[in-house]
């Protein structure tokens, strides 16, 4: 067993959008935790030993044993406390709803990071490509946000979860990619900024020009120009 | 909620459309299979209910419309009365969905260029292949099925494992597996492939070899396509 101790502990890296999905929804459940920041360039035995598999954070660990890839923890997190928390759930009861939110959730899991990744790290045509690929992948997800104050509906949800972190990245988008949000998709930011306004959210989102800054040092760090 | 029509867009072959009957009759869910003809074209149909990702499966339930194979498996086993597909206890829950990650997103990619590339770069995914079965099979920790004395969520998810792999083999001449290698795999695949629900959905094993023969240059194009991404 990975490790022994009792509760809850997150092996997490302080700007990943994935660990503050993890983050996002301990706070949302009111769950203390124990946060662990981990060394990506040198990694834990923990981490290593917790995650054999993908070497990767987030990783959540409930009594010692581990849960691995954050919108598996999240959904954890929702069901293996979801009656002792008294809080609402994050995906909703309805099968069809559920379906839903986990299609979406997995849309971004498929679309933003990789597509992001591309905007910064790449020049020439294949920044351009990336472009307009982000402008289609935000504008599909303000699709599906419709008119409703959060993906889910009334209520901040798995959705929401899934993809709020990634806020921090639309100035970081903006700035290497030439894209205006508040543009091209003005619900999407809208929903950003009503998401910004939760403790949850607010807490542990990175701020963007920190967000900026450090893929400013990734880029040197891989020599790209 | 009142009766409404089952239907399933599918194709012929496709071990994810495969994934959704299976979880649909399990739950005794009688539905019409549509099948495209993918190599063709697609049809409006399909386009029209998976505008995002244009792919099968796409589950049709009365007005509402379901994609992607591992969220309709769920949505079938929370909106169909029968036997549990998912396993009840939320970590059991949790290690079942790590280990369908795990096969579509780690699995896939080397599956498909360990067969169909050549050379050095196909050793390495050969021996990555390997790793994941090894990762798979120690899974199974002895149990009849991934998820126990029945089928579940896991055993459903690995479906092309039990299945598709010999036949791949056969079609593109790579043996991924020794004869004695990974063994408890092999007794799974066979449990698998010989359950009688299962038994019902899974194509028939010479049509799919024609199937696989007959498309070897579209495959060996799609993968020299992920090998520059």
């Amino acid at each position: 067993m990975a490790g022994e101790k009792k509760g809850l502990q997150l092996l997490d890296f302080w700007v990943s959008p994935f660990g503050q999905r993890c983050r996002i929804a301990l706070d949302e459940k009111a769950l203390p935790y124990e946060y662990l920041e981990q060394d990506l360039g040198n990694k834990s035995e923990l981490l290593l030993r917790s995650n054999p598999v993908h070497k990767k954070i987030p990783v959540l660990l409930h009594d010692g044993r581990p849960v691995c890839e954050s919108l598996i923890i999240v959904q954890y997190i929702d069901e293996a406390f979801s009656s002792s928390s008294g809080k609402p759930p994050l995906l909703p009861s309805d099968p069809y709803a559920r379906a839903q939110a986990r299609f979406w959730a997995d849309y971004v899991d498929k679309k933003v990071y990789d597509c992001g990744t591309r905007l910064w790290k790449t020049k020439g045509e294949p920044q351009q490509q990336a472009r307009k690929e982000m402008v289609e992948i935000l504008k599909t997800l303000e699709g599906a946000l419709g008119d409703k104050p959060y993906f889910g509906g009334d209520e901040f949800g798995f959705v929401d979860v899934a993809f709020v972190p990634f806020t921090a990245w639309f100035l970081t988008y903006e700035r290497y990619g030439e894209i205006s949000v508040d543009k091209e998709c003005p619900r999407l930011a809208a929903w950003a900024k009503r998401c910004g306004e939760r403790e949850s959210v607010n807490k542990n989102l990175s701020p963007p020009e920190k967000v900026y800054e450090f893929i400013g040092t990734l880029k040197k760090k891989f020599g790209i120009e | 909620m009142s009766p409404s029509t089952v239907k399933l867009i599918g194709a012929f072959g496709s071990p994810f459309a495969h994934r959704a009957e299976v979880a649909l009759r399990l739950k005794g869910v009688p539905y019409e299979l549509l099948l495209e003809e993918l190599m063709i074209s697609k049809s409006d149909l399909l386009l029209k209910h998976n505008p995002i990702h244009k792919k099968v499966p796409v589950l049709l339930h009365g007005a509402r419309t379901i994609c992607e194979s591992l969220v309709i498996i769920e949505y079938i086993d929370e909106a169909f009365d029968g036997p549990a597909i998912m396993p009840t206890d939320p970590y059991e829950r949790a290690m079942a969905r790590f280990w369908a990650h795990f096969m579509d997103n780690k699995c896939a990619k080397p599956f498909m260029l360990s067969v169909w590339s050549e050379g050095e770069v196909q050793k390495g995914f050969l021996k990555e292949v390997k790793e994941n079965l090894a990762l798979l099979q120690a899974q199974l920790e002895g149990k009849r099925f991934f998820a126990g004395e029945s089928i579940g969520y896991l055993d459903i998810v690995l479906c092309s494992l039990a299945h598709w792999l010999t036949v791949i083999e056969e079609a593109t001449g790579v043996k991924l597996v020794a004869d004695d290698e990974f063994p408890d795999l092999r007794r799974w695949a066979k449990e698998y492939t010989s359950n009688e629900i299962v038994k019902q959905c899974l194509p028939d094993r010479d049509q799919l070899l024609a199937f696989y023969t007959a498309h070897l240059e579209r495959y060996k194009m799609i993968a020299k396509a992920m090998l520059q991404q």
